[in-house]
């Protein structure tokens, strides 16, 4: 059996675990794909996520990415830091650089062990705060700048490809080159608020292509999270695993300990369980009904008769199931159009999935001036049972992010 | 989704049984081994997940035996006497030798 098959079939510990810390985040990305904002107040406390780490030791995953929200935020953030690094459990984490000073990137490069992606969503200001907000270009390249001037080795910068930076690919890895980091590149999916703007900003068919080509040529040097196989289907496979590792190789912990199948499945449909539940993160990830059933051969549904499936694998789980298409087949994306086909067939009778984990601030902190992408961050009804509430007022400051990067998914 | 291991994760990246060695000639088998201090190994069913905490770097161990032969190492005088306590098949013996020069290669097995 080859190995991507074994993957197919689940292994004892992920590969690729996401751990979210917190809901709340200095900004309101657009396309934040959970929904981030307010801190939410059942967040796992400082003991309960070192009792994670602990478990995750115990399960030799041997490293997490860190993400939100905006990770650093939190009170406890350097300190959990240290803790998971002295249990052998590194940290990757990801930023928008909101709390990396000079201070902070002095005592980074003295560090072991740990990571550190910048989200950048353009490579000219313009662009980026678009998407991220006003300021937030200029906070990243001065955290560069710090880490650079600490002496970091190699932190990233972690771009999420829209319609409007496609074009910026070169830009993107002359930035790189120029801080002397490493470029990563991910796929929007239309998961949180990106579902909002997923219309608008999805790359279009030709952007796709042109992604595909660049990745061809530079894939030895940047990294993807594996987030385009669906884009393996234009021939040459990409580097990677070509297939949806969602609940097989990867899983998310949000900031309440909930266990999703994968970062961009923030749903009750992909809820596997809670890591305060009896048997902690171990059960639900060996035991979960979720991920047993997500680890059972997939037939490829309509998807099964294409040529091109053993390069896809139907592509993304997520993107299908926000965009309100069926699991079992084409991906939104699907380079030779069946997506765009299965889009267009919606009516409005298809029920198109919302997330019921929504931490949005009700209005943006920064407001944004108006532009090719419109400001969609209205809330969306607040469910009255959350207590939520009591945090808008929340004095809770500091970054937001996207986080990263786990493999997309499959049918 | 593994970032990890560089430019592609790539079960295919990993020290493979069928993978060629780069530097085969510097490895000599009759010396002592172990894994790296700085290498975990976590068994999976088809073998082991190997991560070096010093390259952040992931690879994988396409077979059980060849686990079993990388983490005897330490308690056997030579490569060989690793391979045979494993019980590896002589055929086979070539290939794991290959996958063993590449594990050196990458600083996953080190002499000791």
């Amino acid at each position: 059996m080859k190995l991507v098959e074994h993957f197919q079939y689940g292994l004892n510990s992920p590969i690729c675990l996401t751990w979210e810390l917190t809901y709340a985040c200095n900004l309101a990305c657009v396309h934040c794909l959970s929904s981030s904002g307010r801190r939410d107040p059942r967040e796992l406390t400082t003991a309960e996520a070192k009792g994670v780490v602990d478990e995750l030791q115990r399960m030799q995953v041997f490293y997490v990415n860190i993400g939100g929200g905006e990770p650093t935020v939190r009170p406890d953030f350097w300190e959990l830091l240290d803790y998971s690094i002295d249990h052998n459990v590194g940290v990757k984490f990801s930023t928008n650089g909101v709390k990396l000073d000079k201070k902070r990137a002095a005592q980074l490069a003295r560090t072991d062990y740990v990571d550190i992606q910048i989200s950048l969503d353009g490579a000219t200001a313009e662009i980026n705060d678009h998407v991220r907000g006003p300021g937030s270009y200029a906070t990243a390249m001065r955290a560069l700048e710090n880490l650079a001037e600490a002496g970091f080795g190699q932190p990233k910068i972690s771009v999420v490809m829209t319609r409007q930076n496609v074009d910026q690919l070169d830009e993107f890895a002359a930035i790189a080159a120029k801080f002397n980091v490493q470029l990563r590149i991910t796929r929007l999916r239309p998961s949180g608020r990106g579902a909002d703007v997923w219309d608008e900003l999805h790359p279009t068919a030709a952007q796709q292509r042109q992604l595909y080509d660049w990745l061809v040529s530079h894939g030895d040097q940047v990294l993807t999270g594996d987030s385009f196989f669906h884009l393996s289907a234009y021939g040459e496979a990409l580097p990677g695993l070509n297939l949806c590792g969602a609940g097989r190789v990867v899983c998310l912990i949000d900031p309440v300990g909930d266990v999703y199948a994968c970062p961009f499945a923030i749903h009750e449909n992909f809820l596997a369980g809670n890591v305060r539940d009896e048997g902690g993160f171990q059960r639900v990830w060996q035991h979960s009904e979720l991920f047993t059933e997500l680890r059972r051969p997939q037939t490829g549904g309509a998807c099964r008769s294409c040529s091109f499936y053993d390069s896809c694998q139907g592509g993304c789980m997520a993107a299908k199931f926000f965009t309100g298409l069926p699991l079992d087949g084409p991906d939104p994306e699907c380079v030779r159009g069946f997506g765009e086909q299965a889009l267009a067939a919606r009516d409005g009778s298809t029920a198109i999935p919302k997330s019921d984990v929504d931490h949005s601030r009700s209005a943006p902190r920064n407001s944004r001036g108006r532009g090719p992408v419109p400001l969609t961050l209205t809330a969306r009804p607040a469910d009255a049972a959350r207590p939520d509430r009591a945090c808008d007022a929340s004095p809770l400051a500091v970054g937001a992010d996207s986080p990263l990067s786990p493999a997309a998914a499959r049918a | 989704m593994t970032d990890s291991t560089g430019a592609g994760p790539a079960p295919a990246a990993g020290p493979a049984l069928d993978n060629a060695a780069t530097d085969a000639e510097q490895f000599d088998p009759t010396r002592a081994f172990r894994c790296s201090p700085q290498v975990s190994l976590r068994p999976e069913p088809f073998g082991a997940l190997v991560y070096h905490f010093g390259t952040r770097k992931l690879s994988f161990l396409k077979t059980p035996q060849l686990l079993a032969v990388v983490s005897g190492l330490e308690r056997h005088p030579s490569v060989h006497a690793a391979i045979d306590a494993a019980g590896v098949e002589p055929a086979q013996r070539p290939a794991y030798l290959k996958a063993l020069a590449g594990l050196a290669a990458n600083g996953t097995i080190e002499e000791r």
